[in-house]
């Protein structure tokens, strides 16, 4: 029993699982798994953006207002970072494809490192609205909500640039936390990468990472112009509708 | 295998179409459109552009149709959620007036 065993194992790749008849049907199971829990992901996600829908369709001066707060330049800079991170990672799956083993070690690291430069460009922005007592609620003991420091349009009420940023703060929270998740799956990834796990014929994992990669990338790129544009032109004096 | 390699190039292109969207979209913010314009312009550049990671980041273009079914059940879960909870929201003050 055990030598068959051993026998079987031999003429098999390494990593096919035993309940699969080969890579190819494991490699497109894994690719499969991975897109029905991104779609579970993108039913999550749809949730905070109905919210976000709701409350800007109610309020849409106070989130127009609030928006503009909101630094655009970092905004613009950390969607860059993400794109550039997304073609990293997309590069990291060609050469897994490939077999080329260093710039695949190469491109991991990039990815994460671009990675954290979006989350500490992400922290320098949180660390402003706290400064700007823009934390909505009483989350932090001691400080409190206060829209002293949003330049209200006209007809705008302060109290309901509050909603703006319970939706700020829970969707990109919710979207930094799912770049902290994918930064600690990266490493992972980059660590059996160096030692040489992956091969043309075995690199599910480096795919099924990227895909998830690319799904926070895609959250990012609805919510940068819903939350930092949506009120720039009202500034330059157009009209302010929703 | 049967699985389909994307060439650099390809990726390269949409990196640089992610990019000019982004530009796009962060130039058409600060105009002022008429009616709606503005969303929806910033949400066609948004659009455009995830349709880009998806077909071609994330490989959807050379994948197999049990993953676009998977794909595009989500989009309309996500159309049943906006649809149906606007209709209710966006009406309820019509029988007060």
């Amino acid at each position: 029993m055990a030598e068959s065993l051993v026998v079987e194992h031999e003429v098999h790749h390494p990593a096919l699982q035993h309940h699969f008849e080969n890579l190819e049907q494991q490699r497109e199971a894994g690719t499969l798994g991975m897109w029905i829990f991104l779609v579970t992901e993108i039913m999550f996600f749809s949730g905070m953006f109905f919210a976000y829908t709701l409350y800007r369709y109610k309020f849409p001066l106070e989130f127009a207002s609030a928006s503009n707060h909101l630094s655009l330049q970092l905004g613009a800079v950390n969607t860059v970072v993400l794109i550039v991170s997304s073609f990293t990672m997309a590069f990291a799956v060609y050469n897994a494809q490939v077999g080329r083993q260093r710039r695949l070690v190469i491109s991991l690291i990039l990815t994460i490192i671009l990675g954290l430069t979006f989350l500490g460009i992400k922290a320098v922005e949180y660390r402003d609205k706290y400064k700007d007592n823009l934390i909505p609620g009483q989350l932090i003991p001691g400080h409190k909500y206060s829209p002293a420091t949003i330049h209200l349009l006209p007809g705008a009420s302060p109290q309901h640039t509050e909603m703006f940023y319970w939706i700020y703060f829970a969707m990109t929270g919710m979207h930094a936390l799912h770049m902290v998740i994918g930064v600690g799956l990266l490493s992972v990834i980059l660590f059996y990468s160096i030692r040489g796990r992956y091969d043309p014929e075995y690199h599910n994992p480096v795919e099924v990472s990227g895909l998830y990669w690319h799904f926070v990338d895609l959250i990012w790129i609805f919510l940068f112009p819903l939350l930092y544009l949506l009120g720039r032109h009202i500034e330059h004096g157009g009209t302010p509708l929703h | 295998m049967s699985e389909h390699i994307v060439s650099v190039r390809i990726y390269f292109l949409i990196l640089l179409a992610l990019l000019v969207g982004t530009g796009l979209t962060v130039v058409a913010g600060e105009i002022d459109f008429p009616w709606h314009l503005n969303v929806v312009i910033a949400l066609t550049i948004a659009c455009v552009k995830a349709t880009l990671v998806i077909l071609y980041f994330m490989h959807m273009r050379y994948s197999k149709r049990l993953v676009w079914i998977i794909f595009v059940s989500a989009l309309f879960w996500m159309g049943l959620l906006f649809a149906l909870t606007l209709s209710d929201y966006t009406t309820r003050d019509w029988l007060s007036q």
